[in-house]
């Protein structure tokens, strides 16, 4: 049997499963383990056979039309080198997130809102990876926006959770616009809407530049470029958790993969000045995105904006390569596409553990706002350790696999002073700050995470008697924090993984790494730079032990009984600890005035009266109220406006009808 | 020969044409279903003229279909339906004359400029023939427009009809399903809207459209 088919049999499977769950909803307890059950098998059987074929069919194809859809078109699907990494990168995060249902979807109070859907979301997004024309694509498209709305809404009653559907619907409509607007470009006027035929076809430069913009709209909105962000951190922690992992951890990648297959594939040799583009978008993301996250105090929309970061620094390196591509320095080129491509694999590993993370938290506190957690540590001791990996390895600390990633993508900005434009060679290095700046925003941002929800003493009832979750979550959590740690310390076996990927779409790859002594890393040469995960996992456990050991062995044994340390810690109260808000005041105060228009209003209370003093904190998000907001009401005047041609009599409607016929005949007849 | 039947079909058509101002200025429901009439009889004509220089004998049975569904039975049946409801006094005119032939001049002016230069590499008679079609189709929606009551906008929207069946014969090789059912739609679209009249007149004892607007609430 074709590769191809495979994969579709295991999507088939997957609808199969979403008809069955329709069926079962009415016994709870069966229908979450047999639907998680059925649902991971046919992920788990569709990533080994991706997995396989992108390592064993470098540089192949299998390609199969079924009879359906258009009659005179057939739907065709397609498994290349990049459809086969990003279905591994789906099913993976789909075969996790059904292991971590399993335990998790038993708390569910409505089931029958989940069940169904959760399959046919992965299956939409299997489908959209898989889809070789655009027609299927925009289908498929279209099926995985609308199953994730569904999952969206599962829980309609909680407050806030309908606005969030709604601005999530808006968006995706908005995306799919700007989708058919380029493919309608891309097709051009012989009208063959098969990528083969896109492929082949010769685009002129302004063309190609009109559809890179219309794919920064389309697949930008679904992964959540500033400013076409503002629905995600409303639409994914709305969600429950696993799917907010899948949300935020693969259906951004799959958005991703979009932008790759048309820009980088369908539209031929880039120009350098969109290049521009896609870096100044990416790198701003980067910057708002974390910082709207060091803002926030909810656990899942704090993950949420992280997501948001992860996908400027995949946008930034993606620009890079085509900045590289579009000069032809094909191995900067190659480097840059493969560090865009493993973060998007790191990102869905460590994201999806992160909210995994925070669904656990959520299924034994209830609360998802950090200034209520705390002291969880003691209380969740497994879920405190693998919240802690993917914390360190979302920072980009060693040895985990968020470091190799950005490491790499330094390195190609490092190769930023051989491009021939001048524009190029200042922006970049600009870039290259603001994503280090970046970096370090998300390591004091998951500082802040970890430390206020998961140290210091519990700040409510419910963190106090947190208790650790469920052995199907914890094993869905153990595996992806292995993988992190696995992919930071093995990185030259996914670089060469990866690069059959490079050599289809850029027709370059990176020296074979896996060859390398001690499997260090070389992206360009050894004088440029290296990179061995395995060297430093051993220093660090090698020093930390050491000093552990040294510790223990000469330190007192002695127990002393002194006055407590009173530096800044008298007060016993839990309140009195750092909050969110607190942790982050200094980062509020450097940016927050300008970019959020942040202020503090203090409400002291009168000599004499023992009302407790307040503090207010009053950020705008500008990009809703300068952007998003004026656009609303422009809609919804003309809405007014246009309301009256509800009202009209029937003569009216007819000369209206009249009136445009003749309009477009003058035009038709000035014109011609 | 060629001219003769050129300039015949020619004449039928212009006639049509004329026959389309000629409903422009009726105020009475009477004189207007007798013009209209008249407008399917030359219809019928035109056809069959069309049927005999193409030698396409099916255009007959259109030709047969225009002149007993629409010179004979519709305004027959629509002249009842006046006399039931006791309007045939009204004067109903929304739009005053002057400006209502103007503005018919306007759109076949309009329309034969436009289609006289959009179809330069048809033969003679396809052109000419598209052009009047045109001009009796905007004629006909005119009359729509211009008129307040249902049964005038009847009226209108056949004439409209038959300006898309000219156009249909005038081009030769049309297959005769298409004019069957485009009889068949007037059929329909007459009996739809003739029961709605008497609808409309059972629940507000007029067909002026006007008492539509009124029962939604609204006064213009």
């Amino acid at each position: 049997m074709a590769a191809v088919a495979v994969q579709l049999w295991c999507v088939a499977a997957l609808l199969g499963t979403a008809v069955v769950a329709v069926a079962l909803s009415r016994s709870r307890q069966l229908a979450t383990t047999l639907i998680y059950g059925a649902t991971m098998l046919a992920c788990a059987v569709a990533m080994i056979g991706a997995g396989r074929w992108l390592l064993d069919h470098p540089g192949g194809a299998s390609e199969l039309t079924l009879p359906i859809g258009l009659p005179w078109l057939g739907a065709h699907f397609r498994l290349d080198a990049l459809a086969a990494f990003f279905l591994v990168v789906v099913n993976l995060g789909g075969a996790a997130a059904s292991l971590y249902g399993v335990g998790y979807g038993r708390h569910e109070h409505a089931p029958h809102r989940v069940l169904p859907f959760f399959p046919a979301f992965l299956a939409g997004m299997n489908l959209v990876v898989l889809a070789d024309d655009a027609f299927s694509y925009l289908l498929c498209w279209e099926f995985m926006s609308l199953a994730s709305w569904a999952l969206v809404m599962a829980h309609h009653r909680e407050s806030g959770n309908t606005r969030a559907g709604y601005v999530y619907l808006v968006m995706a409509s908005f995306g799919t616009l700007a989708l058919l607007l380029a493919f309608g470009f891309l097709a051009g006027p012989a009208g063959d809407y098969g990528f083969a035929a896109i492929r082949a076809a010769a685009h002129s430069p302004s063309a190609a530049t009109l559809v890179l913009i219309l794919m920064l709209l389309g697949a930008g909105s679904k992964a959540g470029l500033v400013p076409l962000h503002v629905w995600l951190p409303l639409a994914h922690p709305a969600a429950p958790s696993h799917v907010s992992a899948l949300m935020s951890g693969v259906m951004t990648k799959v958005a991703i993969y979009g932008f790759i297959r048309v820009v980088f594939d369908l539209l031929g040799p880039p120009d350098w000045s969109s290049s521009g583009i896609v870096l100044v978008l990416g790198g701003a993301t980067a910057v708002m995105g974390i910082l709207y996250a060091l803002m926030e105090k909810d656990l899942k929309r704090l993950l949420a904006y992280s997501t948001i970061e992860n996908v400027g620094i995949i946008f930034v390196s993606l620009g890079l390569a085509l900045a590289f591509q579009a000069n032809g320095q094909a191995l900067p080129a190659s480097l840059a596409f493969t560090a865009a491509l493993f973060h998007v694999l790191n990102h869905s590993f460590f994201k999806t553990l992160l909210f995994f993370g925070a669904g656990a938290v959520l299924t034994a506190t209830g609360e998802r706002d950090m200034d209520k957690l705390g002291g969880l540590i003691h209380r969740m001791p497994v879920t405190s350790v693998v919240f802690l990996v993917g914390c360190v390895a979302i920072s980009a600390l060693p040895p985990f696999n968020g470091f190799v990633s950005e490491w790499l993508i330094f390195q190609a900005v490092l190769q930023s002073p051989s491009l021939p434009q001048w524009g190029l060679k200042i922006m970049v290095p600009a870039i290259g700050a603001l994503l280090a700046l970046a970096a370090a925003l998300a390591a004091a941002c998951f500082v802040k995470a970890y430390g206020i929800s998961f140290l210091s003493r519990p700040r409510s009832a419910a963190a106090e008697t947190a208790h650790e979750v469920d052995g199907f979550s914890l094993a869905a959590m153990a595996i992806l924090a292995a993988l992190c740690l696995l992919a930071g310390v093995l990185p030259g076996v996914v670089i060469d993984a990866l690069s059959p990927i490079a050599v289809e779409i850029l027709g370059h790859r990176l020296a074979p790494q896996s060859g390398l002594a001690w499997l260090s890393i070389v992206p360009i040469a050894e004088s440029k730079g290296s990179y061995n995960g395995l060297l430093v996992l051993v220093f660090i456990a090698v020093s930390a032990s050491l000093l552990f050991g040294a510790i223990y062995a000469y330190a007192s044994h002695a127990v002393r009984r002194v006055p407590a340390w009173g530096c800044g810690f008298t007060d016993p109260a839990p309140a009195a600890q750092y909050s969110a808000a607190g942790f982050a005041q200094p980062i509020r105060r450097v940016f927050g005035t300008l970019l959020f228009h942040a202020s503090d209003h203090v409400t002291m209370p009168a000599p004499g009266d023992i009302a407790p003093a307040r503090l207010r904190i009053e950020l705008h998000d500008l990009v809703w109220e300068r952007v998003y907001a004026p656009l609303v009401g422009a809609v919804g005047y003309t809405a007014n406006r246009l309301d009256r041609l509800q009202l009209l009599t029937i003569r009216g409607y007819l000369s209206l009808v009249f009136a445009t016929l003749v309009t477009l005949l003058l035009v038709l007849a000035i014109w011609s | 020969m060629h001219s003769l039947s050129f300039d015949i079909s020619h004449s039928l058509a212009g006639g049509l044409v004329l026959i389309s101002f000629m409903m422009l200025y009726q105020d009475r429901l009477y004189s207007l279903l007798n013009v209209f009439a008249l407008h399917a009889l030359t219809l019928a004509l035109s056809v069959a003229w069309q049927a005999y220089i193409q030698n396409a004998p099916h255009l007959y049975v259109t030709a047969a279909i225009a002149l007993v569904f629409k010179a004979i039975i519709i305004p027959v049946a629509l002249h009842r339906i006046i006399k039931q409801l006791g309007i045939h006094r009204d004067i109903e005119t929304a739009v005053g004359i002057g400006p209502t032939m103007l503005a018919g001049m306007g759109l076949v002016a309009l329309s034969l400029a436009l289609m006289l230069r959009v179809t330069a590499e048809a033969d003679a008679l396809a052109r000419e023939d598209l052009a009047f079609a045109l001009s009796v189709v905007l004629l006909g929606l005119l009359v729509m427009v211009t008129r307040r009551n249902a049964v005038s906008q009847v009226v209108g929207f056949m004439a409209l009809e038959n300006g898309l069946v000219l156009a249909a014969t005038g081009a030769k090789g049309m297959p005769l399903v298409v004019e069957i059912s485009v009889a068949f739609s007037i059929l329909i679209a007459f009996i739809v809207i003739g029961i709605f009249l008497f609808r409309i007149r059972e629940r507000f004892d007029s067909v002026d459209v006007g008492a539509l607007d009124d029962s939604r609430g609204e006064r213009r």
